[in-house]
């Protein structure tokens, strides 16, 4: 068997003669590398060095560049130094290290400096601006396919869009129902506890319909969208990507965005307007069955105080922005997913990407819709 | 000689769903050599060189590595037997989020305890051992062509020094002259780190130039084994057609074999 490697030095005259045992191998490389380390400066009056190798028993590359190593260091040293006694089966390996690291190579070193984090904000600043680019490029891509298919309406993938259709919104149906329906039972059960102290409790009905109706139903719908069928979309584009299935499609003859993205974006655009109106419901079944259960309101009186309290420009008001949402989510989960590089990370951080974008878009999107509509008194 | 088989296999049997894939297969691997391990398309080369790494379940038969009995070989065994093979994989599986130096210090990040230093020069001595420069270090593996990638998984697969490698395909997608370089660099390497290395292979080129031996498979068993002398001389009809069909004729000249297996 092995054994632990050693090195033995001693002085004859003007000369250092260093005698090696045991295994030189990986297994003991921590040991090893010490060991060279200690020698390789030792005895620095010695003229000429020998080594001697004769009772080493296992020899490997990690042995082999250390006695490599060694050597080197003797050599630049001006020092005469040469191996003796080396297993013949050993000297090709030895012979191949006499080639390598002979380039001054030296791996990237990553500091931490004060301007770093200004260094990070700046990139990632600039990484925003430039991001932007290729959405709207996506956006022009999109147009033009639009373009292409409207000239030409059979070009458009039918089954591709109801097979997506089927996976955005049919698929989607109950979860985004009982998340609505749970978001419209808590409204009301805040809003009654909270309104109850100064007795508004009817006003109720009023907060839970508009802000269903305007703003939560087609948000929740829209963050579900988001996380649910955004990130599949990119992660299904990208990883097409990654496989150069995209790049079949185009030297095929195909489009890209005709065959893969606008499918996926006009049935997203067809879903959230069906979710959101779906959602809505939901979240107003919810809110009234809190009101009966908990507000003690009889049901009539709940449909009641709803019909005064929501027009039919409140409901407008939400499904409007749900298709130009469906857009953002759409364009952003594309984008990204044909961004994906070769590595899983980049996938995995792509996907990201997409998901915080989606919502981030969708956020502002509400923001800037509530100001024109209530500049058009909407 | 001693018989001293590195790796025995006996009775092997492997099977998924309703198709039996390996059917009471055996094979030694001698310590030292190359062993070129032939078969058709989805005859079961791959399965068996990833139930003996331990990727697939065996119905039944014995496997021993190094004499170690990986049935009863318990967790800290197997590790150590683990530690004691490289494997190249077919699409080179590197990790796709380091670079090709992390993934060359890899393993030796998580078994040996030695410096950086030490670990970036070995590193770089492996990749230069493969025929990669220092410069390709900070690369990732997406900005790898085909060839370089096969090349920075055979260093990973190397970087421990083991004592075996198995290559999956190591010469599949690669143009004839880098085959025969990665041919010649492991016949190289085996001389020079005295390596067995079990490699399944389609390309009888790299059977003719570095295997010592040559196994093939049919129907789930070896049905023949030896040099390539003993496999031109089979009477078995897939091995007749293998080595003696259109393919295999044009590459069968014993003057190519000197003067590519240097």
């Amino acid at each position: 068997m092995t054994s632990a490697p050693e090195l033995e030095s001693s002085v004859k005259g003007d000369r250092l003669e260093l005698s090696a045992r045991g295994a030189w191998t990986a297994h003991y490389a921590d040991a090893l590398e010490m060991l060279v380390e200690r020698h390789a400066s030792g005895s620095a009056n010695a003229a000429a060095v020998s080594i001697d190798m004769s009772h080493v028993n296992a020899f490997d590359t990690f042995g082999a560049w250390l006695l490599e190593r060694l050597m080197r260091g003797f050599r630049q040293a001006g020092r005469n130094a040469d191996i003796v006694g080396l297993n013949e089966n050993y000297a090709p390996l030895l012979r191949e290290m006499s080639d390598v690291n002979q380039s001054d190579y030296a791996p990237p070193v990553k500091r931490w400096h004060w301007t770093t984090p200004l260094d990070l904000l700046g990139r990632n600043a600039e990484a925003f601006f430039i991001g932007l680019a290729p959405f709207v490029n996506m956006l022009g891509a999109v147009g033009t396919a639009i373009g292409r298919v409207a000239v030409r309406p059979t070009t458009f993938r039918l089954t591709s869009m109801v097979n997506q259709f089927d996976r955005v919104c049919w698929q989607a149906i109950p979860i985004v129902l009982l998340i609505t329906f749970l978001i419209g039972c808590i409204i009301a059960q805040q809003g009654f506890f909270h309104f109850r102290q100064f007795g508004a409790d009817t006003y109720v009905v009023d907060m839970v319909g508009i802000l269903v109706m305007r703003e939560i139903g087609v948000l929740i719908v829209a963050i579900m969208v988001a996380g649910r069928s955004g990130s599949s979309f990119t992660a299904e584009l990208g990883s097409m990507k990654m496989r150069e299935e995209v790049d079949a499609l185009r030297t095929m003859g195909f489009d890209p965005v005709e065959v893969l993205i606008l499918p996926r974006l006009v049935a997203l655009v067809i879903a959230v307007p069906v979710l959101t109106f779906l959602g809505s419901i939901a979240a107003l079944l919810g809110g009234g069955l809190v009101a009966i259960t908990y507000g003690g309101m009889s049901p009539e009186i709940f449909i009641e105080r709803l019909r005064d309290a929501i027009s039919m420009s409140s409901f407008k008001v939400g499904l409007i922005k749900a298709p130009f949402m469906a857009l953002a989510i759409g364009l952003v989960a594309c984008t990204e997913g044909l961004r994906v590089k070769g590595s899983a990370e980049s996938l995995g951080l792509k996907t990201t990407d997409s998901v915080v974008k989606a919502i981030f878009m969708v956020i502002v999107m509400d923001g800037l819709f509530a100001i024109f509509f209530a500049s058009i008194g909407m | 000689m001693i018989y001293d088989p590195i790796i025995k296999v006996r009775d092997l049997c492997v099977g998924f769903g309703d198709t039996q894939v390996l059917k009471g297969l055996s094979l030694d691997v001698q310590r030292g050599e190359i062993l070129g391990f032939v078969g058709g398309s989805g005859a079961g080369k791959s399965v068996l060189m990833r139930t003996i790494i331990g990727l697939f379940p065996k119905q039944g038969g014995t496997i021993e590595v190094f004499g170690v009995n990986m049935d009863r070989a318990g967790e800290r065994e197997r590790r150590t037997v683990e530690r004691r093979w490289g494997v190249l994989f077919q699409h080179g599986a590197l990790f796709s989020s380091l670079t090709v130096r992390q993934n060359v210090q890899f393993l030796m990040r998580e078994h040996l305890d030695i410096t950086d230093k030490l670990m970036n020069e070995i590193a770089i001595a492996k990749l230069e051992m493969v025929g990669l420069r220092a410069s390709d270090a900070e690369k990732f593996p997406s900005e790898l062509s085909g060839g370089m990638t096969k090349r920075v998984a055979l260093a990973r697969a190397l970087s421990l020094d083991p004592e075996i490698v198995f290559l999956d395909e190591p010469t599949s997608g690669l143009d004839p002259i880098s085959a025969a370089e990665f041919d010649a660099l492991i016949h190289t390497l085996q001389q020079t780190l005295g390596l067995t290395v079990f490699m399944v292979t389609h390309d009888p080129q790299s059977l003719h130039t570095v295997c010592d031996r040559i196994a093939a498979l049919s129907d789930g068993v070896v049905v023949a084994e030896g040099d390539l002398g003993t496999m031109m001389l089979s009477e078995h009809p897939w091995v007749q057609s293998y080595f003696r069909g259109k393919r295999a004729a044009g590459g069968y000249k014993p003057l190519e074999m000197e003067s590519v297996g240097a």
